[in-house]
Parts: C-alpha cells; structure tokens; sequence
C-alpha cells in the first residue's frame, strides 16, 4: 500500500503534471533491428537460450500470424499498424543479473521513484515484485519465501531454462500459438514476463505482483505470463502498469494463461494505466491482449478483476473456459475511457461442465469524445446441465459527446442453464454534483466519488493495496471531464 | 451577517427572485414562509450557488464577503450549508464516506488538518445517536432507499456534522412526524450559538415551536412582502397567505 501511494505522488512530482505517469529512464538498450521475420524469430530465441521446442513453436506460431488478419470487429478505430517498423526485442546491456548488487543502479533508482517495493519496502509490503524491464527481468524478491512453500515464481525465460517441463506442458494449452492475431504475434516474439507454478494444496504465502514498464522507443512490448495452480492451491497475483510520456502509438500485446486444477483458485487482479494519449488524441499505448483462463479441475475457480484507465486502446477480454465439473470464473471490470480513448473491453464465460457458476459485472465509464464497449461471450455448451451465469453490465456517461456500447452474446445450448443479464445506462446528475458541491467538494472530486461509487462492486474485488491506487487513478483519468 | 440587497435572479430567464432585501444578524435564526411557488428554493439555491440560477442584480454578502462571487465548494467551506427541499440520491457512495468527505474538504479549504477515519467515525455514531437515527445511517448509500423522513433526518445529520455558520434549511420538517420534528429542531438548535445564523424555510407554524426564530418573512411572487416576529408565524397559520402576494 505505501508503494502505491509513493508511487503515484513521486511520479506527478517527477511529470510536473500533465500525464502523471510518463518519463522515461536513461538506460542504454539493446535493439535489434526493426522489423519482423524468421531470422528475428531465431534471434529473440537464440538470445534466450531457448530449447529447440520453443523456437520450434515461435516459428510455427510466427508462421500461423503471416496467414492472419488482424481482427475487425472490435469497436476501435486506429491507423494501420505498420509491423516492420517496430524493434522485436530490447533488453538491458548487461546480462540479466542475480542479485540486486548487479542491477543498473539507474534502473533501480526508477523503481525507487516509482515507489515499487523491491527491497524492504517489499518486506513491509509483504509483496513479492518481479519487476519487469522491457524485455529481461532484472530482479525478483522473496524467491526464498516462495520456494520454502514450493511455490515457482519467476520471469517466463528462466522457467524455461530451469524448469523447460512445466513450461512445455503449460505453455499455449490455454492461448494456443494461432489462437488470434495478436496472440499469434506474442506466441512469436514474446519477450519476458512472469511465471507461476503453485504446486498441490499450497495456498501462496504472499500476493504476488508484477509491474510492466515499456521504456524503449518504438518497441512493442509482448509479455507473456502463466499461472499454474495445481489442485487444492491458491494464489491471487496483481499486475499493475504505467508507462511513460512518448509520441508515437506504441502496440502492446500480451497474453496471459491462468490453469487451475481440481479445487484451486486463481484470483488476477489488473490495474492499467498506459499513456492513453494527450487531450487531442495524439499518441498512446495501444493494448491488444488476450487473458484467459482454464478452470481444469473440479471446482476450480479463475477471478479476473481489471482496472483499465489506461491506453489509446484497449482490445481485451479476460475469459474463463469452465471445463471442471462445479468451476466458477468471474469477471470485474472497471473500463474509464475519457478524450479519444477506445475501449472495447469484456469477457468469454465457456461452461462446457455441469454445474459451472460465471459472474461477470462490468462498469464502463465514459467521458470526453471517448468510446467504450463491453463485448461479452456467455456460451452454454449441451453438458453444461445447471449452469449459470449472471451479467450486470453498467455504463455510466460523463458529458454528451462520448459512446457506451453494450453487445453481449448469449448461447445456451442446454435447457437447464439459467442466464441472466442486467444492464443499465446512467450519467452523473447536475444535482448529484450539485449536492456535493453545496457539502464542499470541488467538482472533480465529487465526480471521483460518484464514478468510485459507481465502481464499486468490482473495487472491493481488489486486493487492499490496489483498491487505492485504483481510486486515485480512476479521479486522476477523469480530471477535465466535467466543467 | 448575511446581507441580502435587491437581489434578481432568473431560471431560463425567468424572472424568479425579484428584489429581495434581508439581513439575518450573527446569532439570529430567521423563518421564511410563503406560498408554494414564490422563490423560497430557489433563494436558497442562488445562495448556495447552484448553476442555472442566474443572478440578474443585486448583492449577497456573508461576513462581509461576497457570496455571489464563490463556487459552490467555497460557500460551503465559508460555513454555508444548504438542507435540500429534495435530498438527492448518490449510488454506491457510503454515508460516512461522504460525509467525512466533505468534512475534510472543508477543513483543506480552510488549512485545517484532516480528520482521520476514527476520529470522524467517533463523532459520526455520537451525532446518530443524539439525532436519535438507526445505527445503520452511516453504513447505508447517501439517501439510496431512505423514506422522505429519512432523507431530512439525513440532512441534519450532515449539518451536526459539518457545522455550519449558516444553515438553509429548505423545508426540512416537511413529511415529518412531531417526533422527527422535534429530533430536526433539536439539531439546529444544537448549533445555535453567537456565531450562528440560519434561514429556515418552512410551511408550518409548529416547527417554529421548537425552532423558536428571532424574525419571520413572508416571500411571495420573489419578493419579501411581510417581516415580523415569531407571532407573524402564528397569524399566517390562522390566515394564510391571501391577500399578501398583491403586496
Ligand atoms: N428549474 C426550473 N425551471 C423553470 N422554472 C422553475 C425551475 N425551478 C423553479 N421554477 C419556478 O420558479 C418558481 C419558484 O420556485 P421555487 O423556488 O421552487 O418555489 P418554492 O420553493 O417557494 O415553492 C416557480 O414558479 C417554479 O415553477
Ligand atoms: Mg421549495
């Protein structure tokens, strides 16, 4: 929680106001050439050290993303995306170090005005923090604590050297390599990310948290996390981002891979707050990513919780394949787009068992001349005697110049299923601001109050710490939307 | 002091407000009466400076400042509280959150130091208590579900806790049972004190039993028509107000 708050009033006095979280640090970086082909493909796993397996799957998956369109029917506008103009891998000079002693100390002195917990303040935090830079992981914390429980957490290419079976069993069993467009992409060139092993009956000791940083001009950033719960265990891991000031758009596409087992619990709790661009609509992040998660086991259970404040675009449906009989996914969403922000956000519940429970509850929050749809899947597959899901879907409207849109699909191929969906469309009242205003709020306070009131369901779905930077975000991405 | 002088407002550019002259001295509580329709809202919102409301002449002065030229926020951190004719709703906000909200933004304004969450919550359950409300006031979303009795009970709740210097109360015992009459009045009179002022816009001669104000007005068609004390109350209750909207 103190990271949080250090994090957010270092980086404002850094900025000097406008976007809060922009600037960028000095670190000689490593490129290789702009462009996409085999040869980078090679390049990226040779650089890695990768096993034969894996460049074998990052051609295949490279090779599946050269017959592919992106996809047209989200609801975002953007200029074509020119791929061979982007650096397909950045990292650190030096090789990825073991200890703190060896990090760049610039490096670590960003974190440090980040506020991010690395060392003690970790400890009091009581969080373990693989902190990402561009590509390479530079430092992981708490290893000790984790091993001692058994539990495997660290970045995706050490996974890969040192435990090359788990990742081989786990790896595209959820996200195939050709799954979509930008998976494909990430399937080919993914950089680094995090990876997370808890093995059987071991409820993880500490929530686990990743903060992704992009720092090198014009170079996609392609994370890759997975996330194994074995049966009986449990783990809650937070992903949480800003990004710095730049021009350019710049294209992140992530994917995310979450396993339970029988009776094991996966909570991902994500707070998002890429450079969404300035007030005019220049420049910003654009997210095309793809999460989801395969409730396996008997009575398994994934919770998605998103924040998404960030971005110039958010193409994102966090989605949970219900596979184990009596499996649960759930699905919070906060979605803020303000000035010409896109957001087209939402869900997949896939209950192919008996017995499966999906709850997905969607607040959207528009404002200036921003789009913001929810897109939700709820799909009842003929075995899935009893299933239920249950959508509440809101959008709140700031201004009248901005769009919500609500497109939710249902198909229920079983007759004992029972769907529900609700949702509602509302703008902040003059007389709501009105009556704050006569207490003593300033206006934008009062609309951080109404819109944190309106999110509230999913806010208390966030882990403490998160709950806070998340109020704060959501008032520091509305500021000029009313007035 | 409030000094209210020839004071004009328009709502859609009709003229609602259409001279009004009214000083209430520090310490002193003042009733306005009158028929529905006259302006008795809208004086209390042009003075809690609600927009749409615009005032075409004249002058407001609160403590020698003027009150026309702030924001709504600023009136209230200058000690103006205004009790809604119509309370409004606000989803998913808790009460004491709320409250202690607006407790806090008005002590920033004046550079005084913020209340923490226990110290107001300390406050806050005595405040409910001595308004004689249900323990889960603080608990529940602002005004979401309240009965009409609730949503006034609630207002003073807020005005116990913010202590205002200048209280407008709009209406605030109307829907009101005697009991819950008594427990609104006894919070106005809570405050009451040298430095405190309050306009309570009312129908009904019996809350001024309890709430036993120092001068009565009279507002029709936007205008003051009749000033008096306390026993003008009971003559309007035995006559009311024909004849006087001519005046
Ligand atoms: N928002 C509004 N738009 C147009 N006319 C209004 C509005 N609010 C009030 N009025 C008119 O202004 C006059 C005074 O209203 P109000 O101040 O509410 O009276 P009172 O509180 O004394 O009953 C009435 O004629 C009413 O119809
Ligand atoms: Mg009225």
């Amino acid at each position: 929680m103190p990271a949080v708050n250090e994090t957010i009033e270092t980086v404002d006095r850094i900025s000097g106001g406008g976007y809060k979280f922009g600037f960028e640090t000095n670190i000689e970086m490593e490129f290789a050439p702009k462009g996409l082909n085999e040869d980078i493909v090679r390049l990226i796993s040779a650089k890695k050290g990768e096993p034969e397996w894996l460049l074998e799957w990052r051609l295949k998956a490279y090779r599946a993303w050269l017959s592919m369109e992106d996809p047209a029917w989200a609801r975002i506008h953007h200029p074509r995306i020119d791929y061979q103009d982007l650096h397909y891998y950045a990292a650190p000079k030096k090789p990825a170090p073991k200890s703190l002693d060896e990090v760049d100390p610039e490096l670590l002195a960003m974190y440090e005005k980040l506020g991010i917990p690395l060392n003690e303040r970790a400890a009091l935090a009581g969080i373990a923090v693989d902190a990402v830079f561009d590509s390479v992981s530079v430092a992981t914390t708490f290893r000790d604590t984790l091993a001692k429980a058994g539990v495997i957490f660290c970045s995706i290419s050490e996974a890969v050297r040192e435990h090359p079976e788990l990742v081989r069993k786990y790896l595209g069993s959820v996200v195939p390599a050709g799954d979509n467009y930008y998976a494909a992409l990430n399937s080919a060139v993914f950089s680094d990310g995090s990876f997370v092993f808890v093995p059987k009956g071991v409820r993880c000791p500490m929530e686990l948290s990743t903060y992704f940083r992009i720092n090198a001009r014009n170079t996609g950033q392609f994370e890759r996390t997975l996330i194994v719960a074995e049966a009986g265990a449990s783990v809650s891991y937070l992903e949480g981002c800003t990004a710095p000031m730049r021009d350019e758009n710049q294209l992140h596409a992530a994917v995310v891979e979450l396993v339970a087992l029988d009776e094991a619990t996966i909570k991902y709790s994500t707070v998002q707050n890429w450079y969404p661009g300035d007030a005019e609509g220049r420049g910003g992040i654009y997210n095309f990513v793809t999460k989801r998660g395969a409730c396996r086991g008997r009575n398994s259970k994934i919770s998605w919780t998103q924040v998404e404040t960030g971005s110039a675009i958010t193409w994102k449906y966090p989605s949970c394949i219900l596979q184990g009989e009596g499996a649960t996914g759930e699905f919070y969403s906060v979605a803020v787009t303000n000035n010409f922000q896109q957001a087209d956000t939402g869900t997949k519940m896939i209950h192919l068992a008996p017995n499966t429970t999906s709850t997905i509850v969607s607040k959207g929050i528009s404002a200036g001349r921003s789009n913001n749809t929810y897109r939700g899947l709820v799909r009842i597959m003929p075995r899935a005697m009893n299933a239920r899901n249950f959508t509440q879907c809101d959008s709140l409207l700031i201004g009248d110049r901005c769009g919500a849109h609500t497109v939710p699909y249902i198909e229920s191929r079983n007759r004992t299923a029972k769907v529900e969906h609700e949702a509602t469309t509302s703008k902040i009242a003059d007389d709501q601001l009105f009556y704050c205003r006569a207490r003593g709020l300033s206006e934008e306070d009062a609309v951080g109050l109404l819109v944190n009131g309106f999110c509230r369901d999913v806010l208390k779905e966030l882990p403490m710490e998160f709950a806070v930077e998340a109020q704060k975000l959501l008032a520091v991405s509305l500021e000029g939307s009313v007035g | 002091m409030l000094e209210i002088k020839g004071l004009t407002a328009t709502i859609d550019g009709k003229e609602i407000l259409r001279g009004i002259d009214l000083t209430v001295p520090e310490g002193e509580i003042h009733a306005i009466m009158g028929p529905n329709g006259a302006g008795k809202s809208t004086l209390s919102y042009v003075l809690s400076g609600r927009e749409g409301y615009e005032v075409t002449g004249g002058s407001v002065t609160y403590n020698g400042a003027d009150l026309l030229a702030m924001e709504p926020e600023e009136r209230a951190a200058a000690g103006v509280f205004l009790a809604f004719q119509y309370p409004v709703e606000l989803p998913g906000v808790g009460n004491a959150n709320f409250i202690r909200t607006a407790l806090n933004a008005i002590r920033r304004a004046r550079g005084e130091a913020e209340l923490d969450a226990v110290q107001f919550l300390k406050e806050a359950r005595a405040a409910v208590t001595a308004l004689k409300m249900p323990d889960d006031m603080l608990k529940r979303n602002v005004n979401v579900g309240f009965s009409g009795g609730e949503k006034k009970r609630n207002e003073v709740l807020q005005m116990a806790l913010l202590k205002p210097t200048l209280a407008l109360l709009d209406e605030t015992d109307s829907g009101l049972d005697i009991d819950a009459l008594k427990i609104v009045a006894e919070g106005v009179n809570a405050l009451r004190g040298p430095a405190f002022s309050a306009l309570v816009i009312t129908h009904y001669q019996r809350l001024l039993d309890h709430i036993v104000p120092d001068r009565v007005h009279v507002l029709a068609a936007g205008k003051i028509v009749r000033s008096g004390g306390p026993e003008l109350a009971l003559e309007l209750e035995a006559n009311g107000y024909a004849g006087l909207e001519a005046a």
